[in-house]
């Protein structure tokens, strides 16, 4: 059997909707260099509705999947929707991940959930 | 497919094939028979004895077969606490960045009273004899220090800890399981008491391995049952893999001179050329190290993702991320030679066999390249290092 499913290799050989938004209004970022994985989500939106979403990645293969599956999930979605965003449906839309690799699912929710949080936050200041 | 993780495990050598699968045909019989076909298979079985003694200046009497390394390490610690706690003596020296196959065996022991002393390996992955010998005290009962490390590749001062331990009466153990096949190993002038050794690290069969020790010293079992191995290691003996080991190692310290020759050459050209790399490092001393050894550290990217675009390359090797191993921590052997854990997750193992090729070589230095690159342009750590909010380490 081979370490990851064949959707999981898909997103980590071609992941999607990597790279930077200059002008995004959400960022977050998320776990740490010493333990081997870090995330970093941008957010543009608009109307409340999730416009665009790139994602910057360092950490092994799931870790880099999972950010690119959370990203296809959000995309073009309202806010609300994306708050809701668990990382149970990250690891299920990749088809499943090994058990000791579900916290790259993790991290891709809470790097998403920390790009919103910066995004209301920023929203509530301009206020 | 370019094969870069012999330090894992080899492929078995034709001569070795052929070994085992004949004896699998003809010479079946158990060793402990008195008919004719197992006194055939003792025969065998003390051939390969013989082979695999004189492969390390040892006495055939001094070999006892193991189901591998991790077995023989196993068995030589605990032989040695054994002694020792019968004569009060419970501190045994060791250092940071042995094989878990003695580290756990150490916390083992460490849980049932013993004191263990691990030694720095400094930042050149090598132990320094003059802190081997400041470390023995009166109520040491042994020390044990690898050959040559298992990732890094670095060989110790053997010899030199081997004197040391002679003169100071402390029984001294190596695991030499990388070592054995690939660099002349002597047991008489390297001084050295017990040894361990696994076949598939020179082209021999998985599952069986050898423990050296020296006339004299008592052996615990860890497997009771026969009188099997001069009574130390019951079970009925592996014929075709044991004699497949001896095949191997014949064969491989036969071939040692050429082998390494070859090996070295295209090591150093991997060295060259990844250095090349920007805010790369080489792990280890450089010249003290295994042949076929090569270990790198790049900075931000991570070692899984660079192995599994390696893989979709061709190019097989492994990596000391802490997502290759399943915990949370980078290989112990990196954080002992002080890489911290940012770097350490970023760490490439390339451990060659002497057949690759001039091509095969740039093709690595190539493949790697690029992939680092392509990791580092979307990773956020290497974003901030570039961008100066945070600092290069290498």
């Amino acid at each position: 059997m081979a370490l990851y499913s064949e959707k999981v290799m898909d997103h980590f050989r071609n992941p999607r909707n990597v790279g930077v938004i200059e002008d995004a209004n959400g960022v977050g970022t998320v776990g740490n260099a010493k333990c081997g994985d870090i995330m970093k989500m941008y957010l543009k939106i608009e109307d409340d509705i999730i416009q665009d979403v790139k994602f910057e990645t360092f950490g092994c293969g799931s870790a880099i999947a999972s950010s690119s599956m959370a990203t296809e999930l959000i995309k073009g979605k309202p806010v609300e929707d994306a708050m809701k965003l668990t990382n149970k449906a990250v690891a299920e839309a990749l088809d499943g991940l090994p058990d000791y690799k579900m916290h790259c699912s993790v991290l891709a929710e809470e790097a998403i959930r920390a790009a919103l949080d910066d995004y209301h936050s920023k929203s509530k200041n301009e206020k | 497919m370019i094969y870069a993780d012999n330090a894992a495990t080899t492929k078995m050598s034709a001569a070795a094939i052929q070994t085992m699968v004949s004896l699998m045909n003809e010479n079946y019989g158990n060793p402990s028979s008195l008919y004719s076909l197992g006194q055939k298979a003792k025969e065998t079985l003390e051939d390969a004895r013989k082979t695999v003694a004189e492969a390390i200046s040892a006495d055939p009497r001094e070999i006892y077969f193991t189901s591998g390394g991790s077995e023989a390490d196993n068995q030589a610690i605990l032989s040695a606490a054994a002694l020792g706690r019968k004569n009060g003596k419970t501190h045994i020296v060791s250092s940071a960045f042995e094989h878990h196959a003695v580290l756990h065996t150490l916390e083992k022991l460490k849980s049932e009273g013993f004191d263990i002393t691990l030694l720095d390996v400094h930042e050149n992955g090598i132990v320094r004899p003059e802190e081997v010998e400041a470390a023995i005290r009166d109520d040491t009962c042994l020390v044990t220090i690898m050959y040559a490390n298992n990732e890094i590749g670095t060989i110790q001062p053997i010899p030199e800890i081997g004197a040391i331990c002679r003169r100071r009466g402390v029984l001294f153990h190596t695991d030499a399981v990388q070592a054995i096949g690939h660099i002349p190993v002597n047991t008489a002038t390297d001084q050295i008491d017990m040894l361990s050794a696994s076949a598939h690290k020179f082209h021999g069969p998985k599952g069986v391995g050898f423990l050296y020790a020296r006339k004299g010293i008592r052996l615990t079992n860890l497997i009771e049952g026969g009188a099997q191995e001069r009574g130390k290691r019951a079970g009925t003996e592996n014929v075709p893999g044991i004699a497949a080991m001896a095949t191997a190692l014949k064969e491989a310290v036969a071939n040692m001179a050429d082998s390494a020759a070859a090996m070295k050459k295209q090591r150093d050209r991997l060295i060259t050329g990844l250095k090349q790399i920007p805010h790369s490092a080489l792990n280890g001393d450089e010249v003290r190290r295994l042949p076929g050894n090569v270990n790198f550290c790049f900075e931000g990217i991570e070692g899984e993702s660079l192995l599994l675009l390696l893989d979709d390359k061709g190019i097989q090797a492994s990596s000391g991320s802490a997502c290759t191993s399943g915990s949370l921590d980078p290989s112990h052997v990196l954080l002992a030679i002080g890489r911290v854990h940012d770097v350490a997750h970023g760490s490439l193992r390339l451990s060659i066999g002497d057949d690759l090729t001039d091509e095969e070589t740039d093709e690595i230095i190539r493949s790697v390249s690029e992939v680092v690159t392509y990791l580092r342009s979307f990773s956020p750590v290497w974003r901030d290092l570039v961008a100066g909010k945070t600092k290069f380490i290498l």
